[in-house]
C-alpha cells in the first residue's frame, strides 16, 4: 500500500487492457477450454474464459506478459466471472475458490517475473471482481417489479469466496469493476471490508463503475455523483469508470469523479464506441490522444483499457502519460 | 488544482443529495410511515402496494428530498414489508431518485432495508437506549453497509427531555461514534427529540425552546454533525386542525432552521410559507413555541376553536372546461385533447372579428407553448404530434370561413416556407413527416412533395413557391448520392437557400464531407425532429442567419479536414492478401444440411397475429424519438409515461388493423443448391450472387470476411445451399394513410407506417424462423423466446443487400428475379432499389453455424475493378452505387 502511494505521488500508473479480445485471438476450441482435466465434463465449457487459468495457464500468463512488456504496472487477474453466481452458467460453482487462487497466481507469476527484470518498477496484481450476471436492484421480470433474482446476502457470500481466493493467490489489490448495479457493488465492498476484519489485514480496494450511455447513468439508474456517494463509505483506494463508453464519451463523468472523490481516480475506457458493426475500432494513437487530454486536465491517477483495447493501445497510453503529473488527491479537512 | 475537500454528508438515490453548508433545509417525506399515517398503514395491511407507491411518489412530487419509510406494525412482518416496498420503489425512478430513510425501532427491519438500497440512505435510528455495546455494534454495521444514521437523544435512562440531558447524550454518542467506531462525523444526524407542546402540562411548555437551543449547541460543539427531527410531533395537541398545525410547523421550522436544524421529517405538501401565516395566528403560535408567556397555550387553544379550517390543500385542476375559450383551446393543444376542439374553435370564430384571428391569436399562442415545452424537453414527440392533430382539426374548422372571406389571398404570416421531399429512388418518409409536423407546429409553412421526388421537380417547385429552405430525406444508402446530386444541381442553378439533410443513413460527417463541398449555400444535417426547429430558426432569423451560416461552414470544413487526416491513419491490404486471410471453415468436418424443401415457397396472406408476437418494439419507440429499450422504457423517468400511452395507442390501432384486415402481409422464401467460387456464390442452374470482402488491415488472426466464405466452395466437393427472401407487411398502408391524412390526423398516419415497418421486420424474423425450423430445417428443434430471437440467439444469418455485410443494393435485382418477388409479393423496386411499399424486407439466408454479421468497411480500387468485372458493369457505375463504402476518391 505504501509503495503504491509513493509511486502514485510521482506518476500515473498503468492498468492493463482487455483480456477477452486477447483470448479470442487464440481461437480456442471446446477441447482446449476443457484441457485434460475437464475432458469428460458433462457440459460445454467453450467461452468460459476464467477456466483457462486452470486448463491453459500458459496462454493467460502469455497475455499478462504481453501487457507487462508494454509498461503495465497493475495486472488484472482473469477472474471477472469468478463467483458461484456467474460460474453457474458452466455448472462450475464448486471450482470458484480454486479459479480465483489460480487466476491470482498466474498474474502474480507474470508480475514477479517482470519485477525481477526491472526491480525499480515493481508490478502489482489487482484481483478482478466482476458484477456477476444478476442484478440486486432490478427485477428481471417486468411483470413482477418486486422480484429479485439475487439477494444482498447471496452476493456477499459469493464475493467473500472470490475475495478469499484472490487474496490467497497473492493479489495486491482488489478491483470491483464494471459496476452496473451499485447494490451489487455495495455487497462486494461489504464482503471485502468484512473479510479484512476477519483476517486482520486490509487490502486496497479499487472500484470502477460503468456509465452505460450518454444519459450519464449506471444501468441501475444512478448518476455519477450518486454512484460515488453510495460507495464512498467503503474506505476506497481508488474510484473510476470502465467499459460501455470510449474515452471521449467518458470524459465528463471522469471529470466529475475527479472533482468529488477523496481517493485516487482510475479509468479504463473501451477503444471507442462500437461502430455500426459492433466492433471497437479506435486506434491506439487516437485513444492515447484522448487519454493525454485527461492526464493534462489532472483527472488521472491510474489508467488502462477495457473492451477492444490491445497491448498496442496500452503501450500508446503508457507512453503519453509517462511524464505527466498525476492528479492530486484532495484530502478531507475537518 | 484542488487539494482539500470538506467532508459533506453524501446521500443518494438515483441522484445525489450532497449536503453542503449552502444546502437549504431538507424535507424528509413522512407519509410513508405506517405509524404516522393511518391511510398508509391501511394500504400496506391490505397489500395495496400500488396505492402505497402513489403516496411515495406524491411526496417526491411535492418536494420531499428524502422519504422516510417505516413498517413497524404489530400485525405485519416488518422485514418482508420493508423489503417488498423498497424493491418496488427501486423500479420507480421518480421515487427512487431520492435517498431513503429506513425507519424502524427494530434492528432486523433496518438491516433488511439496508440490503435493498443501492443509494446511500439514512438509518432512523440508533441510540444508547440499549447500552453502549449494542450502540457500537449497530453503528459498525451501518458503516459497513454504507449509510448515514440518525442518533436519538436517548440513553439507558430514557428520553432526553430537557436541554442539558439532550446535549449530554448527544455529546456522549458523538464521542463513541467518532472515536470508537470511527464513524464519519458528517454522517451523524442527531434527533434531539421534538416533543409535543401546548399539552396543558407546564413541564412541556419549554420543549420547543429546548430543542432549538440543543440544536444550536450541537451545531456549535459537535463538528459536522447534522440535526433532524419529526416536526409533526410539535403540534400533536391540535390534531384535526390543520391550519393551526401548519402554522406551528412553519413557525417552529423557521426558528429551528435559524438555530441550525438541517433536515426534518415533514409532510412535504403541507408546509405553509412563514410569511403567509396570518399575523395574529403567528403571534399566538410563537408565544407557545417560544414559551413567551403563561397564557400562550390557553389562548391558542381558544383561537383554534374558531379557525378550524382545511389548511392548505393540494389543488386538482379538473375544471378547465369552465375557463375562457382561449384557455380551453390552449389547454386542448398542450394536452392533445381532441374531443372539444371543433366546438371550441367554432365558439372562438364567433367571438373574434375574423376567422384568421383565431389562428393567429389563441391557436398560435397554444402552439407556441407546445413549441417551448418541446424545445425544453418537457414534452415528447408523440405528445407534439397529438397537439398538431388538435391544431389541424381547428384549422380545418376555420378554413372554409377563411376561404369564403377571401382572406387567404396571399397573407403570409408563416415564419418561412420549407419544401420537403424524400429523394428520388427512396420511399421512406416517416421521419420526414415527423419533422414536417414539428416544424408546422412552430409556424413554418410546410410544402411536402412526398416520396421518390426527382431533383428537377424539387428545384422547380422551390422556385415556384419561393421556398426559404429545402429539406431532403432518405433512408437507403443510394439516397446519400442523390442528395449530393441535388446539392450540385442547386449550386449549378444558382440557388442560395439553405439545404437541410436528414434521414436514417445520413450523418453530420456525410453532410460535411460529401454534400457541403458541392453547395456554396448553407448545408445542415438535422439529426431529428427536435433539432429541426432551432436549425430552421437559426437559418432564417435575420439576426442569426449570417453567423450561423459562417459557423456551420467552418465547422463542416473542420470536420472534413479531420476526416481526411483520420483516413490516412487507416490501413488496408490488397484484395488478394485479403482473400488469403479469408474466414476459414473446415468443410471436411462440416456436413451441409439439405433443405427439406428446395425452391420457392410463397405466403399469400400471412396471419398478422403471428407477426404481432414477433414485434421488436424498441425501434418503434425510437421512431417516435423516445429513447429506451422496451419494456424498460415504461419505467423511464422522463419518457416512461408517454411511451406507455404511445404503446397503448399503437396496440389499439393494431387490434383494429388485424380485426378488420386493413393491412396484408405477403412473402416469399427460396432455398437453392449453391457453391462459393472466390467471392461469388453460384447457384446450381441459377444466377450468381456477388459479394465483397473486407479490406481493412486485421491483426492477430482476425480474418477479412466475405459472405461467400460461409458457403462451401466447389473445391470442397460438398453440396451447399443458400436462401433468399422478400416480405412485406405494407399492403394497404396507402389507403389507411390517405384516410388519416384526410382527417388531418398525422398521429395515426405516422403510426400506421411505423407499425407496418415493425410488422415487416417481424415477418422477416418469423420467416427466418420458419426457414430454420422447417423449410431448410437445420434447426428443427430450436425453441427460442422472442427476446432471444431479437438478440439473434440462433444459428444462421439473413443479411440484406444494401446493409453492412453486403452494401451493394444492385444485387437486390438478382435476388428479386430469382424469387420472382414482384409477382409473388407485390413489392416493387425503385430506380435506387428501394422496396415499395416501404414496409418490406429482403435478404439472403446463410445457414452455416459459423456465419455471422459483420461490416464490410471500406473497399479499395483493386477490389472494385475486380468486382466490376465479375458483375459485368462499368467501374464508374458500380463505384457510384457503392460510394459510401469506397476507401478512395473517385
Amino acid at each position: 500500500m505504501e509503495i503504491l502511494k509513493e509511486i502514485l505521488a510521482k506518476r500515473i500508473m498503468i492498468l492493463d487492457g482487455a483480456m477477452g479480445t486477447m483470448i479470442q485471438r487464440y481461437k480456442l476450441t471446446e477441447e482446449q477450454y476443457r484441457g485434460e482435466r475437464f475432458k469428460d465434463f458433462p457440459h460445454s465449457l467453450k467461452g468460459n474464459n476464467d477456466l483457462l487459468v486452470l486448463t491453459q495457464p500458459q496462454i493467460i500468463q502469455e497475455i499478462h506478459e504481453e501487457y507487462l512488456a508494454c509498461g503495465v504496472d497493475i495486472l488484472e487477474t482473469n477472474t471477472f466471472n469468478g463467483t458461484y453466481i456467474s460460474m453457474a452458467d458452466y455448472h462450475m460453482e464448486d471450482l470458484v475458490y480454486e479459479l480465483n487462487v489460480a487466476g491470482a497466481k498466474a498474474a502474480r507469476a507474470a508480475a514477479d517475473k517482470y519485477t525481477a527484470l526491472t526491480p525499480e518498477k515493481p508490478r502489482f496484481v489487482a484481483g478482478s471482481i466482476g458484477p456477476t450476471n444478476k442484478t440486486a436492484t432490478l427485477s428481471p421480470d417486468v411483470n413482477d417489479p418486486g422480484f429479485r433474482a439475487i439477494t444482498f446476502d447471496e452476493l456477499v457470500t459469493a464475493y467473500t469466496e472470490q475475495i478469499r481466493g484472490l487474496i490467497d493467490g497473492g493479489s495486491d489489490l482488489l478491483l470491483v469493476e464494471t459496476v452496473f448495479d451499485t447494490l451489487n457493488c455495495k455487497a462486494a465492498l461489504f464482503a471485502c471490508n468484512q473479510y479484512f476484519e476477519v483476517i486482520g489485514k486490509h487490502y486496497p480496494i479499487m472500484v470502477s463503475g460503468t456509465i452505460t450511455d450518454a444519459s450519464g447513468r449506471t444501468l441501475s439508474g444512478q448518476t455519477t455523483e450518486a454512484f460515488y456517494n453510495s460507495i464512498s463509505h467503503a474506505n476506497l483506494f481508488s474510484v473510476g469508470l470502465n467499459c460501455a463508453l470510449g474515452a471521449k464519451e467518458m470524459r465528463p463523468y471522469i471529470e466529475e469523479l475527479s472533482r468529488i472523490a477523496t481517493c485516487y481516480i482510475s479509468c479504463h475506457p473501451n477503444a471507442g464506441l462500437p461502430n455500426e458493426f459492433g466492433e471497437y475500432d479506435e486506434s491506439p494513437a487516437h485513444m492515447a490522444a484522448l487519454i493525454k487530454d485527461f492526464g493534462e486536465s489532472g483527472f488521472l491517477n491510474i489508467v488502462g483499457g477495457c473492451c477492444g483495447t490491445t497491448p498496442a493501445h496500452i503501450k500508446a497510453i503508457a507512453d503519453v502519460v509517462a511524464n505527466m503529473a498525476p492528479r492530486q488527491v484532495p484530502e478531507f479537512v475537518y | 488544482m484542488q487539494t482539500t475537500i470538506n467532508p459533506y454528508l453524501r446521500l443518494s438515490g438515483l441522484e445525489p443529495l450532497t449536503v453542503t453548508p449552502e444546502t437549504n433545509f431538507i424535507n424528509i417525506g413522512e407519509r410513508t410511515n405506517i405509524t404516522g399515517s393511518r391511510a398508509f398503514a391501511r394500504m400496506i395491511l391490505n397489500g395495496d402496494y400500488d396505492a402505497a407507491l402513489t403516496v411515495a411518489r406524491q411526496q417526491v412530487e411535492n418536494g420531499a428530498q428524502v422519504i422516510d419509510i417505516n413498517m413497524d406494525e404489530g400485525m405485519l412482518d416488518g422485514v418482508a414489508a420493508m423489503t417488498k416496498f423498497l424493491h418496488l420503489i427501486a423500479s420507480e425512478p421518480d421515487i427512487s431518485k431520492v435517498p431513503v430513510m429506513i425507519d424502524s425501532s427494530k434492528w432486523e427491519i433496518i438491516e433488511a432495508g439496508l440490503k435493498c438500497v443501492q443509494g446511500k440512505g439514512i438509518v432512523n435510528s440508533i441510540s444508547l437506549k440499549d447500552g453502549e455495546a449494542k450502540f457500537i455494534e449497530r453503528a459498525k454495521k451501518i458503516k459497513l453497509y454504507g449509510a448515514a444514521t440518525v442518533v436519538m437523544a436517548f440513553d439507558e435512562n430514557g428520553q432526553a427531555d430537557n436541554f442539558q440531558k439532550r446535549i449530554d447524550i448527544c455529546k456522549r454518542s458523538y464521542d463513541i461514534l467518532t472515536k470508537v467506531v470511527k464513524f464519519p462525523p458528517q454522517d451523524i444526524i442527531f434527533d434531539p427529540n421534538i416533543l409535543t407542546v401546548a399539552t396543558g402540562l407546564e413541564e412541556h411548555n419549554n420543549y420547543a425552546v429546548d430543542f432549538i437551543h440543543a440544536t444550536k449547541w450541537i451545531k456549535d460543539n459537535l463538528p459536522y454533525a447534522k440535526v433532524s427531527g419529526g416536526v409533526s410531533n410539535i403540534s400533536f395537541s391540535f390534531r384535526g386542525n390543520d391550519k393551526v398545525r401548519e402554522a406551528m410547523h412553519s413557525a417552529f421550522l423557521y426558528h429551528a432552521i435559524k438555530a441550525g436544524m438541517d433536515m426534518g421529517i415533514v409532510n412535504a405538501g403541507m408546509i405553509e410559507v412563514y410569511d403567509e401565516i396570518d399575523k395574529d395566528l403567528l403571534v399566538m403560535v410563537e408565544d407557545v413555541l417560544l414559551n413567551r408567556n403563561q397564557e400562550a397555550t390557553e389562548k391558542l387553544v381558544a383561537a383554534a376553536e374558531k379557525i378550524k379550517g382545511g389548511g392548505k390543500e393540494i389543488e386538482k385542476d379538473e375544471a378547465w372546461r369552465n375557463d375562457t375559450v382561449e384557455k380551453r383551446l390552449s389547454h386542448a393543444l398542450v394536452k392533445g385533447i381532441i374531443e372539444y376542439v371543433e366546438a371550441d374553435t367554432e365558439e372562438a370564430r364567433q367571438k373574434y372579428p375574423k376567422p384568421l384571428d383565431v389562428i393567429e391569436g389563441p391557436l398560435m399562442a397554444g402552439m407556441n407553448i407546445v413549441g417551448d415545452l418541446f424545445g425544453s424537453g418537457k414534452m415528447f414527440l408523440p405528445q407534439v404530434v397529438k397537439s398538431a392533430r388538435v391544431m389541424k382539426k381547428a384549422v380545418a374548422v376555420l378554413t372554409p370561413f377563411i376561404d369564403a372571406a377571401k382572406e387567404a389571398s396571399g397573407d403570409k404570416t408563416a415564419q418561412g416556407k420549407i419544401l420537403m421531399a424524400t429523394v428520388k429512388g427512396d420511399v421512406h418518409d416517416i421521419g420526414k413527416n415527423i419533422v414536417g409536423v414539428v416544424l408546422a407546429c412552430n409556424n413554418y409553412e410546410i410544402i411536402d412533395m412526398g416520396v421518390m421526388v426527382p431533383c428537377d421537380k424539387i428545384l422547380a417547385k422551390a422556385r415556384e413557391i419561393n421556398a426559404d429552405i429545402i429539406g431532403l430525406s432518405g433512408l437507403i444508402t443510394p439516397s446519400l448520392d442523390e442528395m449530393v446530386h441535388v446539392a450540385k444541381e442547386m449550386e449549378r442553378e444558382g440557388f442560395k437557400i439553405p439545404l437541410l439533410i436528414g434521414g436514417a443513413t445520413t450523418s453530420r460527417i456525410h453532410a460535411a464531407v460529401k454534400v457541403d463541398p458541392h453547395y456554396s449555400g448553407p448545408v445542415v444535417h438535422v439529426l431529428d425532429a427536435s433539432r429541426s426547429v432551432p436549425v430552421a430558426g437559426s437559418l432564417l432569423g435575420p439576426d442569426t442567419k449570417d453567423n450561423y451560416f459562417t459557423q456551420t461552414k467552418a465547422e463542416y470544413a473542420k470536420m472534413r479536414e479531420d476526416h481526411a487526416n483520420r483516413q490516412q491513419d487507416k490501413n488496408y491490404i490488397s484484395i488478394s492478401e485479403a482473400r488469403n486471410n479469408k474466414f476459414m471453415i473446415d468443410w471436411n468436418s462440416y456436413n451441409t444440411v439439405k433443405p427439406n424443401k428446395l425452391g420457392i415457397t410463397v405466403y399469400e396472406d400471412f396471419d398478422l397475429n403471428l407477426l404481432r408476437e414477433r414485434i421488436d418494439w424498441t425501434p418503434f419507440f425510437s421512431t417516435w424519438e423516445l429513447r429506451g429499450k422496451y419494456p424498460k422504457i415504461f419505467d423511464d423517468e422522463y419518457v416512461g409515461v408517454e411511451a406507455k400511452k404511445l404503446f397503448e395507442d399503437a396496440n389499439r390501432l393494431l387490434d383494429d388493423i388485424i380485426k378488420n384486415k386493413l393491412l396484408k402481409a405477403k412473402g416469399v422464401a427460396g432455398l437453392f443448391e449453391a457453391n462459393a467460387d472466390g467471392d461469388d456464390i453460384i447457384l446450381k442452374d441459377g444466377p450468381t450472387f456477388h459479394f465483397l470482402r473486407q479490406q481493412g488491415q486485421k491483426g492477430g488472426g482476425v480474418p477479412n470476411i466475405s459472405l461467400a466464405d460461409f458457403v462451401a466452395p466447389a473445391s470442397s466437393n460438398k453440396t451447399d445451399y443458400i436462401g433468399g427472401f422478400a416480405v412485406t407487411a405494407g399492403i394497404g398502408t396507402d389507403a389507411l394513410v390517405h384516410k388519416y391524412d384526410a382527417d388531418h390526423d398525422d398521429y395515426n398516419s405516422i403510426m400506421v407506417k411505423a407499425l407496418a415497418d415493425r410488422l415487416a421486420e417481424a415477418f422477416a424474423e418469423k420467416m427466418h424462423e420458419i426457414v430454420r425450423t422447417d423449410l431448410w430445417g437445420y434447426a428443427a428443434d430450436e425453441n427460442l423466446t422472442n427476446e432471444e430471437i431479437i438478440h439473434e440467439g440462433y444459428d444462421g444469418i439473413r443479411p440484406a443487400p444494401g446493409y453492412p455485410a453486403c452494401p451493394d443494393h444492385t444485387e437486390k435485382r438478382i435476388l428479386f428475379d430469382l424469387l420472382q418477388a414482384e409477382k409473388n409479393t407485390g413489392i416493387e423496386l425503385t430506380d435506387s432499389f428501394a422496396m415499395f411499399p416501404a414496409s418490406s424486407v429482403s435478404g439472403f439466408y446463410f445457414g452455416n453455424p459459423d456465419s455471422k454479421y459483420f461490416g464490410l468497411g471500406k473497399v479499395y480500387k483493386d477490389q472494385m475493378e475486380d468486382y466490376a468485372k465479375r458483375k459485368n458493369m462499368d467501374l464508374p457505375v458500380i463505384e457510384k452505387w457503392l460510394g459510401p463504402n469506397l476507401g478512395y476518391d473517385i
